[in-house]
């Protein structure tokens, strides 16, 4: 879509039409900005997406529930655990199953790391959007410790998948649990690092300080959700506000910005990390007072039983047939669950008709919703803010387009 | 002129040349070094021992890439571009006196390629042309965002030499001479004139110059479009900046010269404000090994003190961010140049209470 952006209020024509994208550096993923520029200033500009349009929410028509896990990796892929579980979530809602408080505090865990996986890769990539790529690389580490975690739980890295409707497809072992304490200790040295490195640095501040600061009231205009909403001073917060997940049984604050600006933003994204962290460790105390070797609920109908069971136990052959195949039997309902994604409100809304496929499955993906206003306010800006904003706005392609 | 003389020269000039180019490629080895220490990761190792070979693979692989002339760009600028960019980074290094004369079968050889009386203009003259290089270059591409480097390029380098060449003047008005071989002659040792309380002195201009250098190693950053005032190529906006549509050896002109340019500003800081090839105790030195030895254990002093600095160019790449264009030349504008004046001020008065006294 090469059309010409708008030109509004203008008397000189001599601007330039710049092409951001799809495969510019800056533009983290495949979405096109066509900006018109006057000098190094933006004047106006056209975003387009859909470059990587899947249309998952079609697909997620013709199968069924548990294959649906794989398309929700592929929405945010820095975060996917969270898409994950927000979609069982969804699912066992609609199925009225209630969790053990074992699997909530293990879908806690998960979900948190993938809160910290996904913040460092934002605020890391804010920091090579400024020029200072050295920051980047110490949380980077950090993420491949993550990802070590990952494949302890679920055997994959980057479209994890983890866990089933009804828990999880098998228990933490031991050094699961081993690794996730020892990142615990070791991610706070390196944000502890990192925030040596950007928090006070003159040069960061002046980039960021000030830059594309945003009003709880334009926020609130465009549906901002998540930590760019709570950047400008509202605190509101999913795990906090509609608790799922066991997640009124822990103590954490949510932090809340003042001008929504990208430093802001940025202090936001690591305090947040700090708390991510604080919730792990609570978890992991938790976990240990409940009864082991529980890592799914009692639901033989949804949830696949062992495949010992599955040669020896006719009932459980059935069970597994039913539920390989897809036929689960399902309510007629229509529900709607949301989860506090890295970037917004993630949430899921579930219309069934009785078969085997959802009727109709829309994800309100945060990217999405927040990026709308990305054209709007880059209107003034410098290239290199604008830049810098796009990078603090955490838009991730794979969510921005479904 | 001698047939002497003229071979003497020509060997100058040529090792000169060959150190100038062998220094810049093993810089490409020692930034990547330099940032995975600073990273903590490894960097690379797979060419030669821990990588010695990597610039040479680079170089054997820029040469080999093919070359790409953009269908819409004007081919003999676009060729021109890094050609200058090469020759004028190239050229700098004529003027600096690598150290002391030093004595060969009965001929006493200058380590300078020649001593001009206007050597800091004539690198400030050959640095100036250097921006055409970019300019060129990124106008030639018929590319946006290389235009958009170009000017950034431009806007960037004739700011910060006005800034450099202010903080230059104070130097010049202690020094009272232009010439780079008297300057660095007139640092001699590390200390003159016996015990502090008789007088005596350091005699490296840094010490008396404190804040001319400081401006001078800022202007020298921003001249060598160094982080963090790498705006011309500020990969994540401009993708490559003014180098975007180059390839294969063209593009490694380029980034040649870049390197190359650090190594003489890096000679030029060493020189002016650092001593240059001069180190403490060099006449016990002198009389103890005879002055060629002398001489040459200068040379060595002076390319451990232009490492120092090309060290610290990475060390600043590898950790700050990069300023934004405005920020950019308010700084240059309004900080630098202001601050370069009260410069001048000050010493002139320093200068005349001196002279008074």
């Amino acid at each position: 879509m090469n059309q010409p952006a708008i030109i509004e209020n203008l008397d000189r024509k001599e601007t330039t039409t710049l092409n951001l994208g799809p495969t510019h550096p800056a533009t983290h993923g495949v979405f096109q900005n066509v900006l018109e520029m006057d000098g190094e200033k933006i004047i106006s500009g056209v975003s387009t997406i859909g470059y990587i349009h899947r249309a998952f929410e079609k697909i997620a028509e013709h199968r069924p529930y548990y294959q649906i896990t794989p398309l929700t990796d592929r929405l945010n892929y820095c975060s996917s655990p969270i898409n994950n579980m927000g979609w069982h979530m969804t699912v066992e809602k609609m199925l009225g199953i209630q969790m053990p408080k074992r699997v909530d505090y293990m879908r806690v865990i998960v979900m948190e790391l993938a809160r910290i996986a996904d913040h460092l890769i934002c605020n890391g990539i804010l920091g090579v959007d400024t020029g200072a790529y050295t920051g980047f690389l110490y949380l980077m580490e950090q993420r491949e410790h993550i990802y070590e975690i990952y494949e302890e739980i679920c055997g994959a890295r980057l479209t994890t998948n983890i866990g089933r409707i009804g828990g999880f497809e098998r228990d933490f072992n031991d050094i699961a649990f081993q690794k996730i304490r020892k990142f615990t200790k070791d991610y706070a040295v390196a944000l502890k690092e990192f925030q040596n490195l950007f928090d006070r640095n003159r040069i960061f501040m002046d980039r960021t300080v000030g830059v594309a600061p945003v009003t709880t009231e334009t926020a609130l205009n465009y549906s901002w959700t998540g930590l760019i909403l709570r950047a400008t001073g509202l605190d509101y917060d999913v795990r906090v506000n509609e608790p799922y997940s066991s997640y009124e049984d822990f103590d954490f604050d949510v932090p809340v910005g003042t001008t929504g600006d990208v430093y802001d933003r940025y202090i936001l994204r690591n305090e947040e990390m700090w708390q991510s962290l604080r919730i792990i460790e609570q978890a992991l105390d938790k976990i240990e007072k409940e009864p082991k070797g529980v890592f799914h609920a009692n639901v033989p109908e949804i949830y696949l039983p062992p495949k010992e069971e599955v040669y020896n136990n006719m009932e459980a052959l059935i069970y597994h047939f039913k539920i390989v195949m897809g036929e689960v039997d399902v309510p007629k309902a229509e529900v709607y669950h949301c989860v506090e994604g890295a970037n917004g409100e993630l949430g899921f809304y579930l219309i069934s008709d009785g078969g085997r496929a959802p009727y109709r499955l829309h994800f309100r993906r945060p990217s999405f919703i927040n990026y709308q206003m990305y054209a709007p306010m880059s209107r003034g800006m410098l290239l290199s803010d604008a830049i810098i904003n796009m990078s603090s706005l955490n838009v991730i392609a794979g969510e921005l387009d479904a | 002129m001698e047939v002497a003389f003229l071979i003497e020269k020509v060997v100058l000039v040529t090792v000169i040349f060959a150190i100038s180019l062998g220094v810049a490629a093993y810089s490409t080895l020692a930034e990547r070094k330099i940032a995975a220490f600073l990273q903590g990761r490894v960097g690379p190792h797979r060419a030669g021992w821990h990588g010695s070979l990597q610039p040479l693979a680079d170089g054997g692989k820029m040469f080999f890439k093919e070359e790409i002339i953009p269908a819409e760009s004007s081919a003999f600028l676009f060729i021109l571009g890094p050609s200058l960019a090469l020759l004028t980074a190239c050229i700098g290094s004529a003027v600096i006196p690598w150290g002391q004369s030093i004595e060969v079968a009965g001929r006493v050889i200058e380590l300078q390629v020649t001593d001009i009386n206007v050597g800091i203009l004539y690198i400030f003259g050959v640095v100036s042309l250097g921006v055409y290089g970019i300019m060129i270059g990124g106008w030639a591409s018929n590319n946006k965002f290389s235009l958009m480097g170009a000017i950034r390029a431009a806007s960037q380098n004739i700011s910060y030499e006005i800034a450099m060449g202010l903080s230059l003047i104070a130097l010049l008005m202690m020094s009272g001479t232009l010439s780079l071989k008297d300057i660095a002659a007139q640092q001699h040792g590390f200390w003159e004139g016996g015990y502090i309380w008789d007088g005596g002195y350091f005699t490296w201009n840094f010490f008396k110059q404190p804040l001319g250098f400081l401006l001078f190693i800022i202007c020298a950053f921003a001249e060598c479009n160094r982080t963090p005032f790498d705006l011309p190529e500020s990969e994540n906006e401009l993708v490559a900046g003014y180098h975007t549509e180059y390839s294969g050896f063209k593009l490694g002109a380029y980034l040649f010269s870049e390197y190359i340019n650090m190594f003489v500003s890096s000679a030029v800081m060493a020189t002016l404000y650092w001593g240059g090839y001069n180190y403490p105790f060099m006449d016990l030195a002198s009389s103890a090994f005879g002055p060629t030895l002398a001489a040459i254990l200068g040379v060595v002093v002076l390319f451990m003190k232009i490492f120092f600095f090309i060290f610290f160019f990475m060390w600043i790449r590898w950790t700050i961010p990069r300023f934004r264009y405005d920020q950019l030349l308010h700084l240059g504008w309004k900080v630098l140049i202001p601050l370069a004046i009260a410069n001048i001020v000050i010493t002139g008065i320093v200068i005349n209470i001196i002279n008074y006294l």
